[in-house]
């Protein structure tokens, strides 16, 4: 098992990626709001915790600090899309969803206002515990109408999603992936399309669908898996909503062994979204769900936690021989 | 409209019609938030028709002061003035409440005149902020005015906005708290105290007067006065009386969503055409 000492909150991500990149939500958002002067940033005191310091530093006339009030930083966002501008609000997970929900539903979603927020510490991605690890935002999220949920895999992705959900009209929640931030796709060949899944590799024993995080585990897993010459497929989600529904269909139809992989609990987001989408279709599979289980984690070092909660290369692996091997 | 001398009988006039509306929209479904529609239609009278610079024609006129409605329910009272504005069809008031009807029991955005939904309460005053600050930034003249309740401070939200109202400044941005003393479950006061509520806004950094609700004079003048202070968003904390205009509902035992009896309506009317 895996030891270490829970880290501080502006902790890298332990990913196996050896290249990263800094902060690219914030250079992205000054990036796109160097072409677009409508976007405006604003956060809930964490600035410096979700990369908005960089927009901030770059704009701050447009900038706004509204302080501990996630409710009021959700509500000011409300307004000022109504204003006619682009506001990016940014908080973690825990502090958008569960203490800003209504705001989000009614405030954003119900007359389609064009609020983007931007949730730092996904999943397992701090020590800190059940306070801070927002293990269950996307269940909350895709039960929303109207709102468009994404859950970017690495720095690539996040640079590819903010000019996208800038010029696109409507609410957003992103989850964020900050500071050192992992490379898993390649710019150069990777194109990020607002609803659409990509399949970044092919394989017919059996098939990874992931999301966020977990897709640069799920191309580790499809590498060590061919190594024993099993060859996998691997499904990238990062728009849960709206789902990429016939990439998954056209995905089940000829594979019929799928593990899903999400940085959450295994209920209500991306393991769910696939066994609805099939079960609609009425197509047969056998479902292998990787994720969080259905408790809070406790708080330690992240390579303990991933493994202890079966968030590890390690566990998908497992569950994919044991799928293929059944 | 925005003259410097309100024509204080052509707005008690139009505080009449207002309340007229009221009481249609009400007598075709039996019931609904007389009492409050009644309480407010001398500050919907003083907005619409002197304050507010707003275009019936053209709602999405860039240029126009924003009435904020934080609390859905008062919709009957807002359905009235922007009828009375021109804004929406008076016909139209006969479909409250009533299925497919866009006057829906607690009024939301897709209404023509709304510029968010309220309803759920407490996000009325943060996205006024919003709008507030959207509109600075754009170097525009527009203000915003936003109608919260008194029972609505119950919701920390709306203190959380309160504060940003202040620390930006925001001396284009008046919240106007209606304060009927009476929430769902009894009077405000013994559901949960929200008193001294002059005191407490002052605190917050708000410019405050407490004024007399439902005389039109006083709520120009506090308007008037309230744009003197700069740096400083405005609190105008108005004591009404639900059901105003018609006796029956002023003395009856105080209902947040009042059921009236057929035969009552009648009576109604006639107490409110006696009424000053």
């Amino acid at each position: 098992m895996r030891t270490g000492v829970t880290a501080n909150l502006l902790a890298t991500d332990p990913s196996s990626a050896a290249k990263t990149v800094a902060a690219p939500f914030g250079q992205a958002l000054v990036a796109a709001a160097e072409r677009e002067p409508r976007i405006v940033g604003l956060t809930a005191d964490l600035g410096k915790y979700t990369d908005m310091h960089v927009f901030a530093q770059r704009f701050p006339q447009r900038f706004f600090q509204i302080g501990m009030a996630e409710q009021n930083l959700v509500g000011i966002a409300a307004g000022l899309a109504r204003a006619g501008w682009i506001p990016f609000a940014s908080t973690y997970c825990v502090f958008a969803t569960r203490r800003a929900y209504d705001f989000i539903a009614i405030g954003c979603a119900l007359g389609q206002a064009n609020v983007k927020i931007i949730a730092g510490l996904p999943g397992l991605t701090t020590g800190y515990g059940g306070t801070h690890q927002g293990i269950e935002d996307l269940a909350l999220m895709r039960s929303i109408p109207n709102l468009v949920v994404i859950d970017p895999c690495d720095a690539t992705e996040i640079a590819q999603v903010i000019p996208m959900i800038a010029a696109y009209r409507g609410p957003v929640y992103m989850r964020l992936l900050r500071g050192q931030a992992p490379v898993t796709l390649d710019p150069a060949s990777y194109r990020f399309e607002l609803g659409k899944a990509k399949l970044l590799r092919d394989g017919a024993d059996a098939a990874i669908i992931s999301a966020g995080l977990m897709t640069g585990r799920a191309l580790d897993t499809a590498q060590q898996l061919a190594e024993d010459g099993i060859h996998a497929a691997v499904l990238h989600v990062s728009t849960l909503k709206p789902f990429d529904r016939e990439a998954v269909l056209a995905l089940a139809r000829r594979v019929k062994k799928i593990v899903t992989a999400e940085n959450h609990v295994v209920t209500g987001g991306l393991a769910g979204a696939v066994a609805d989408t099939v079960a609609d279709a009425g197509i047969s599979i056998r479902l292998k769900r990787v994720g969080i289980p259905d408790c809070f984690c406790e708080s330690g070092s992240l390579p303990c936690l991933q493994q202890r909660y079966g968030l590890d290369t390690e566990n998908i692996v497992l569950a994919a021989k044991r799928l293929v091997e059944s | 409209m925005n003259g410097n001398n309100p024509d204080i009988a052509c707005l008690k006039a139009r505080a009449k019609n207002i309340r007229r509306h009221v009481l249609r929209m009400a007598e075709r479904v039996g019931q609904g938030y007389v009492g409050q529609g009644l309480g407010i239609a001398d500050l919907l009278a003083a907005l619409y028709f002197h304050e507010l610079r707003y275009d019936a024609k053209r709602l999405d006129w860039p240029e126009r002061d924003r009435f904020v409605l934080s609390i859905g329910h008062y919709s009957i009272g807002l359905y009235a003035a922007l009828a009375e504005a021109g804004v929406i069809p008076i016909e139209e008031l006969d479909t409250y409440g009533a299925d497919g009807s866009r006057l829906e029991m607690s009024g939301s955005e897709f209404t023509p005149g709304f510029e968010m939904t309220g309803g759920s309460l407490g996000h009325g005053l943060g996205q006024a902020v919003g709008m507030a600050l959207g509109l600075r930034l754009d170097a525009r003249d527009a203000r915003v005015f936003c109608l919260l309740s008194d029972g609505e401070l119950h919701e920390g939200a709306t203190w959380e906005a309160a504060m940003a109202g202040a620390h930006y400044r925001l001396d284009h941005l008046f919240a106007f708290i209606d304060c009927n003393n009476q929430v769902a479950d009894g009077p405000t006061a013994q559901v949960m105290n929200i008193e001294p509520l002059q005191l407490k806004w002052q605190a917050f950094g708000w410019d405050t007067q407490r004024i007399n609700g439902n005389r039109i004079e006083d709520i120009t003048d506090a308007i008037a006065r309230a744009k003197t202070a700069r740096n400083q968003p405005h609190a105008i904390i108005l004591d009404t009386l639900m059901g105003k205009g018609v006796t029956m509902f002023e003395n009856r035992e105080k209902q947040h969503f009042i059921r009236v009896e057929a035969r009552e309506w009648e009576l109604a009317r006639k107490q409110l055409e006696a009424s000053l």
